[in-house]
Protein backbone atom coordinates (compact mmCIF):
# COMPACT_ATOMS: atom_id res chain seq x y z
CA UNK A 1 0.00 0.00 0.00
CA UNK A 2 2.75 2.69 0.74
CA UNK A 3 5.41 1.23 -1.84
CA UNK A 4 5.16 4.34 -3.74
CA UNK A 5 6.25 7.79 -3.69
CA UNK A 6 4.89 10.47 -5.53
CA UNK A 7 5.93 12.72 -8.70
CA UNK A 8 7.86 15.04 -6.84
CA UNK A 9 10.83 12.58 -7.01
CA UNK A 10 10.43 12.83 -10.82
CA UNK A 11 11.88 16.50 -11.39
CA UNK A 12 15.54 15.31 -11.60
CA UNK A 13 15.39 13.04 -13.91
CA UNK A 14 12.86 14.98 -15.82
CA UNK A 15 14.92 17.87 -16.04
CA UNK A 16 17.49 16.65 -18.18
CA UNK A 17 14.42 16.30 -20.83
CA UNK A 18 12.33 19.26 -20.54
CA UNK A 19 13.45 22.92 -19.98
CA UNK A 20 11.44 24.24 -17.06
CA UNK A 21 10.42 22.04 -13.91
CA UNK A 22 7.03 20.10 -15.46
CA UNK A 23 6.40 18.25 -11.99
CA UNK A 24 3.51 21.13 -11.12
CA UNK A 25 2.68 20.78 -14.83
CA UNK A 26 -1.16 19.57 -15.14
CA UNK A 27 -1.53 16.25 -17.93
CA UNK A 28 -4.09 14.08 -18.62
CA UNK A 29 -4.30 10.34 -17.80
CA UNK A 30 -5.06 8.85 -20.65
CA UNK A 31 -6.80 5.97 -19.29
CA UNK A 32 -9.24 7.90 -17.53
CA UNK A 33 -8.79 11.10 -18.74
CA UNK A 34 -7.76 12.88 -14.94
CA UNK A 35 -5.62 16.34 -15.35
CA UNK A 36 -3.80 16.34 -12.56
CA UNK A 37 -0.03 17.84 -11.74
CA UNK A 38 2.33 15.27 -12.27
CA UNK A 39 3.68 15.58 -8.88
CA UNK A 40 0.38 13.98 -7.70
CA UNK A 41 1.15 10.82 -9.63
CA UNK A 42 2.36 8.24 -7.66
CA UNK A 43 5.68 6.61 -8.58
CA UNK A 44 6.98 3.42 -8.07
CA UNK A 45 10.87 3.30 -7.65
CA UNK A 46 11.34 -0.50 -7.03
CA UNK A 47 11.57 -1.67 -10.96
CA UNK A 48 14.73 -1.02 -13.04
CA UNK A 49 13.44 2.72 -13.60
CA UNK A 50 10.87 4.67 -12.36
CA UNK A 51 7.02 4.31 -13.05
CA UNK A 52 4.51 6.72 -12.85
CA UNK A 53 0.52 5.72 -12.32
CA UNK A 54 -2.07 7.90 -12.10
CA UNK A 55 -3.69 8.12 -9.12
CA UNK A 56 -7.11 7.71 -10.15
CA UNK A 57 -7.14 4.62 -12.18
CA UNK A 58 -3.63 3.06 -12.02
CA UNK A 59 -2.88 3.44 -15.86
CA UNK A 60 1.01 3.64 -16.17
CA UNK A 61 1.73 7.13 -16.85
CA UNK A 62 5.15 7.51 -17.96
CA UNK A 63 8.45 5.57 -17.29
CA UNK A 64 12.02 6.17 -16.68
CA UNK A 65 14.80 4.37 -17.53
CA UNK A 66 18.34 5.85 -16.31
CA UNK A 67 20.94 3.60 -18.14
CA UNK A 68 24.07 5.37 -17.61
CA UNK A 69 24.78 6.95 -21.07
CA UNK A 70 21.56 6.97 -21.86
CA UNK A 71 17.97 7.86 -20.45
CA UNK A 72 15.07 6.09 -22.03
CA UNK A 73 11.46 8.24 -21.08
CA UNK A 74 8.22 6.84 -22.12
CA UNK A 75 5.55 9.22 -21.92
CA UNK A 76 2.81 6.53 -23.38
CA UNK A 77 0.38 6.56 -20.90
CA UNK A 78 -0.65 10.74 -20.95
CA UNK A 79 -2.94 12.04 -23.61
CA UNK A 80 -1.66 15.62 -22.82
CA UNK A 81 0.92 17.83 -20.85
CA UNK A 82 0.29 21.29 -20.10
CA UNK A 83 3.20 23.55 -19.86
CA UNK A 84 2.70 27.22 -18.70
CA UNK A 85 4.72 29.65 -20.50
CA UNK B 1 5.99 51.87 -24.52
CA UNK B 2 8.32 49.62 -22.26
CA UNK B 3 8.51 45.66 -21.85
CA UNK B 4 6.46 44.42 -18.82
CA UNK B 5 9.33 43.10 -16.54
CA UNK B 6 9.58 39.33 -15.87
CA UNK B 7 8.23 38.71 -12.60
CA UNK B 8 6.85 35.28 -13.94
CA UNK B 9 8.42 32.95 -11.15
CA UNK B 10 8.81 29.58 -13.25
CA UNK B 11 11.00 31.92 -15.46
CA UNK B 12 13.23 33.09 -13.02
CA UNK B 13 13.92 30.25 -11.21
CA UNK B 14 17.17 28.75 -11.40
CA UNK B 15 17.97 25.95 -13.79
CA UNK B 16 18.86 22.58 -12.03
CA UNK B 17 22.32 21.37 -12.68
CA UNK B 18 25.26 18.88 -11.24
CA UNK B 19 27.10 20.39 -8.29
CA UNK B 20 29.86 19.40 -6.30
CA UNK B 21 29.33 19.86 -2.52
CA UNK B 22 31.95 19.89 0.01
CA UNK B 23 30.58 19.23 3.57
CA UNK B 24 31.38 22.22 5.96
CA UNK B 25 29.64 21.00 9.29
CA UNK B 26 27.31 17.70 10.29
CA UNK B 27 25.73 17.50 13.37
CA UNK B 28 23.40 15.33 14.87
CA UNK B 29 19.52 17.25 14.79
CA UNK B 30 17.65 14.09 16.26
CA UNK B 31 18.95 10.84 17.39
CA UNK B 32 18.24 9.20 13.53
CA UNK B 33 19.14 12.24 11.55
CA UNK B 34 21.70 14.68 10.72
CA UNK B 35 21.83 18.93 9.61
CA UNK B 36 24.73 18.93 6.89
CA UNK B 37 25.82 22.04 6.04
CA UNK B 38 27.86 21.98 2.40
CA UNK B 39 29.52 24.43 0.79
CA UNK B 40 28.36 24.71 -3.00
CA UNK B 41 29.93 27.63 -4.86
CA UNK B 42 27.61 27.03 -8.16
CA UNK B 43 24.65 27.08 -5.97
CA UNK B 44 21.72 29.07 -8.08
CA UNK B 45 19.43 29.39 -4.80
CA UNK B 46 16.08 27.96 -4.27
CA UNK B 47 12.83 27.99 -3.42
CA UNK B 48 11.70 26.98 -0.22
CA UNK B 49 10.22 23.39 -0.63
CA UNK B 50 12.53 22.34 -3.11
CA UNK B 51 14.52 19.41 -3.15
CA UNK B 52 17.87 18.08 -4.51
CA UNK B 53 18.74 14.62 -5.83
CA UNK B 54 22.13 13.29 -3.80
CA UNK B 55 23.91 11.07 -5.82
CA UNK B 56 26.36 8.53 -4.10
CA UNK B 57 29.34 7.10 -6.27
CA UNK B 58 31.19 3.70 -4.90
CA UNK B 59 34.98 3.03 -5.38
CA UNK B 60 33.44 -0.24 -8.03
CA UNK B 61 31.68 2.79 -9.94
CA UNK B 62 28.43 1.76 -8.06
CA UNK B 63 25.91 4.99 -8.14
CA UNK B 64 22.86 5.69 -5.72
CA UNK B 65 20.69 8.60 -5.76
CA UNK B 66 17.91 9.88 -3.35
CA UNK B 67 15.87 13.34 -3.19
CA UNK B 68 16.15 15.03 0.06
CA UNK B 69 14.33 18.38 1.29
CA UNK B 70 16.43 21.72 1.83
CA UNK B 71 16.64 23.45 4.83
CA UNK B 72 17.87 26.20 3.27
CA UNK B 73 20.88 27.47 0.60
CA UNK B 74 22.54 30.94 -0.05
CA UNK B 75 23.50 31.35 -3.61
CA UNK B 76 26.70 30.96 -4.62
CA UNK B 77 27.38 29.44 -1.03
CA UNK B 78 25.86 27.06 1.27
CA UNK B 79 23.13 24.36 1.31
CA UNK B 80 21.93 23.03 4.55
CA UNK B 81 19.87 19.41 4.00
CA UNK B 82 18.47 17.35 7.21
CA UNK B 83 18.57 13.95 6.69
CA UNK B 84 16.97 11.08 8.40
CA UNK B 85 18.23 7.53 8.41
CA UNK B 86 15.71 5.14 6.86
CA UNK B 87 16.92 1.33 8.47
CA UNK B 88 17.28 -0.15 5.09
CA UNK B 89 18.40 2.37 3.50
CA UNK B 90 21.08 2.91 0.51
CA UNK B 91 22.26 6.33 0.82
CA UNK B 92 20.74 7.97 4.04
CA UNK B 93 22.88 5.82 6.53
CA UNK B 94 26.14 6.93 4.93
CA UNK B 95 25.05 10.48 5.09
CA UNK B 96 23.78 10.64 8.69
CA UNK B 97 26.92 8.41 9.77
CA UNK B 98 29.82 8.89 7.66
CA UNK B 99 30.35 12.22 6.27
CA UNK B 100 33.12 14.63 7.93
CA UNK B 101 34.09 17.87 7.17
CA UNK B 102 35.96 17.84 3.73
CA UNK B 103 34.04 15.04 2.36
CA UNK B 104 32.41 15.69 -1.45
CA UNK B 105 28.67 14.94 -2.38
CA UNK B 106 27.39 15.46 -5.90
CA UNK B 107 23.73 17.57 -6.21
CA UNK B 108 21.48 17.53 -8.63
CA UNK B 109 19.26 20.74 -8.32
CA UNK B 110 17.29 22.44 -7.16
CA UNK B 111 14.19 20.35 -8.13
CA UNK B 112 10.56 20.59 -8.11
CA UNK B 113 8.12 23.31 -8.74
CA UNK B 114 5.28 21.95 -7.00
CA UNK B 115 5.63 21.74 -3.35
CA UNK B 116 7.45 25.11 -3.23
CA UNK B 117 6.02 28.05 -1.28
CA UNK B 118 6.50 31.58 -3.16
CA UNK B 119 6.46 34.91 -1.10
CA UNK B 120 3.97 37.48 -2.05
CA UNK B 121 2.35 34.41 -4.35
CA UNK B 122 -1.14 33.94 -2.69
CA UNK B 123 -3.04 36.28 0.43
CA UNK B 124 -4.90 32.86 1.45
CA UNK B 125 -3.29 31.68 4.73
CA UNK B 126 -1.02 28.22 4.84
CA UNK B 127 -1.72 25.22 6.90
CA UNK B 128 1.26 23.07 7.19
CA UNK B 129 0.83 19.30 8.11
CA UNK B 130 3.67 17.62 8.83
CA UNK B 131 4.97 13.77 9.55
CA UNK B 132 8.13 12.88 10.93
CA UNK B 133 10.93 13.99 8.84
CA UNK B 134 8.44 15.40 6.28
CA UNK B 135 8.74 18.56 8.41
CA UNK B 136 11.85 19.48 6.32
CA UNK B 137 10.20 21.40 3.54
CA UNK B 138 7.90 22.71 5.29
CA UNK B 139 9.72 24.58 8.54
CA UNK B 140 12.54 25.87 5.03
CA UNK B 141 8.71 27.31 4.41
CA UNK B 142 8.15 28.71 7.40
CA UNK B 143 11.52 29.76 7.94
CA UNK B 144 11.14 32.05 4.19
CA UNK B 145 7.84 33.06 5.19
CA UNK B 146 9.42 33.95 8.56
CA UNK B 147 12.16 36.68 6.93
CA UNK B 148 9.64 37.72 4.07
CA UNK B 149 7.53 40.33 3.66
CA UNK B 150 4.46 38.27 3.24
CA UNK B 151 1.54 38.71 5.97
CA UNK B 152 -0.23 35.26 4.91
CA UNK B 153 -0.97 33.36 8.81
CA UNK B 154 0.82 29.79 8.27
CA UNK B 155 0.13 27.29 10.84
CA UNK B 156 2.14 23.81 11.24
CA UNK B 157 0.99 20.98 12.56
CA UNK B 158 3.90 18.24 13.30
CA UNK B 159 3.22 14.70 13.99
CA UNK B 160 6.49 13.10 16.01
CA UNK B 161 7.37 10.54 18.06
CA UNK B 162 8.59 11.91 20.78
CA UNK B 163 10.18 15.27 22.26
CA UNK B 164 13.82 14.31 21.07
CA UNK B 165 12.88 13.32 17.37
CA UNK B 166 11.84 17.12 16.99
CA UNK B 167 13.57 18.65 13.91
CA UNK B 168 14.69 22.45 14.00
CA UNK B 169 13.14 22.48 17.92
CA UNK B 170 14.83 25.67 18.89
CA UNK B 171 14.32 27.35 15.38
CA UNK B 172 10.56 26.52 15.10
CA UNK B 173 10.38 27.72 18.84
CA UNK B 174 11.94 31.14 17.78
CA UNK B 175 9.68 31.40 14.51
CA UNK B 176 6.37 31.25 16.75
CA UNK B 177 4.68 34.34 16.68
CA UNK B 178 1.64 36.50 15.57
CA UNK B 179 2.22 35.29 11.67
CA UNK B 180 3.30 31.12 12.79
CA UNK B 181 1.44 29.18 14.99
CA UNK B 182 3.12 24.94 15.68
CA UNK B 183 0.56 22.42 17.12
CA UNK B 184 2.48 19.43 18.17
CA UNK B 185 1.22 15.90 18.68
CA UNK B 186 3.38 13.48 20.12
CA UNK B 187 2.73 9.65 18.71
CA UNK B 188 4.76 7.77 21.36
CA UNK B 189 6.32 9.77 24.37
CA UNK B 190 5.31 13.66 25.34
CA UNK B 191 7.07 16.16 27.61
CA UNK B 192 6.27 15.65 31.32
CA UNK B 193 2.41 17.00 31.57
CA UNK B 194 1.82 17.37 28.45
CA UNK B 195 -1.94 18.15 28.71
CA UNK B 196 -2.79 16.37 24.93
CA UNK B 197 -3.48 12.41 24.62
CA UNK B 198 0.12 10.47 23.14
CA UNK B 199 -0.88 8.63 20.47
CA UNK B 200 -1.35 8.65 16.27
CA UNK B 201 -2.61 11.96 14.66
CA UNK B 202 -6.56 11.53 14.08
CA UNK B 203 -8.65 12.86 12.05
CA UNK B 204 -10.31 14.81 15.25
CA UNK B 205 -6.86 16.34 16.25
CA UNK B 206 -6.27 17.24 12.39
CA UNK B 207 -9.85 19.47 12.52
CA UNK B 208 -9.22 20.99 16.13
CA UNK B 209 -5.79 22.09 15.24
CA UNK B 210 -5.25 22.91 11.57
CA UNK B 211 -7.31 25.90 9.93
CA UNK B 212 -10.58 25.05 9.25
CA UNK B 213 -11.48 24.92 5.32
CA UNK B 214 -13.62 28.01 5.56
CA UNK B 215 -10.52 30.14 5.72
CA UNK B 216 -9.70 28.52 2.35
CA UNK B 217 -6.35 27.80 3.67
CA UNK B 218 -3.63 26.67 1.01
CA UNK B 219 -2.27 23.11 2.62
CA UNK B 220 0.90 21.14 2.19
CA UNK B 221 1.69 17.96 3.45
CA UNK B 222 4.61 16.02 3.86
CA UNK B 223 5.47 12.93 5.41
CA UNK B 224 5.69 9.11 4.90
CA UNK B 225 3.34 7.97 2.38
CA UNK B 226 0.69 6.24 4.54
CA UNK B 227 0.80 9.59 6.60
CA UNK B 228 0.25 11.74 4.01
CA UNK B 229 -2.03 10.10 1.95
CA UNK B 230 -4.58 9.32 5.73
CA UNK B 231 -4.15 12.99 6.02
CA UNK B 232 -5.02 14.06 2.36
CA UNK B 233 -7.83 12.25 2.47
CA UNK B 234 -9.11 13.41 6.59
CA UNK B 235 -8.29 16.97 4.85
CA UNK B 236 -11.14 16.82 1.74
CA UNK B 237 -13.70 14.98 4.11
CA UNK B 238 -13.29 18.43 6.18
CA UNK B 239 -14.23 20.29 3.02
CA UNK B 240 -10.90 21.37 1.71
CA UNK B 241 -10.39 20.97 -2.23
CA UNK B 242 -8.40 18.69 -3.34
CA UNK B 243 -6.69 21.44 -5.65
CA UNK B 244 -5.69 23.51 -2.40
CA UNK B 245 -4.08 20.48 -0.49
CA UNK B 246 -0.09 20.00 -1.88
CA UNK B 247 1.38 16.77 -0.98
CA UNK B 248 4.54 15.35 -0.80
CA UNK B 249 5.61 11.41 -0.41
CA UNK B 250 9.33 10.25 0.84
CA UNK B 251 7.88 6.36 1.31
CA UNK B 252 8.61 4.53 4.70
CA UNK B 253 6.70 2.99 6.82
Amino acid sequence: MTDHLDGNVLAGALSEVFTTDVTAARARCGGCGRMSAIAEAMVYTSAPGLVARCAGCDQVLATIVDAGDRLILSLAGLSAIELRR
Amino acid sequence: MSAPPLTSVGRSRPRPAWHVATVVETRRETPTAARLTLEVPTWPGSEAGSHVDVRLTAPDGYQASRSYSIVSSTPEAQVVLAVDEQPDGEVSPFLVHEMRPGDQLELHGPLGAFFVWRPGESDRPVQLVAGGSGVVPLYAMAAAHGTADDDAPFRLLYSVRTPADVFFADELAALTGPAFSLDLVYTREAPDGWPDAVGRLTRETLAARTLPAARQPRVYVCGSTGFVETVARWLQELGHPATAIHTERFGGL
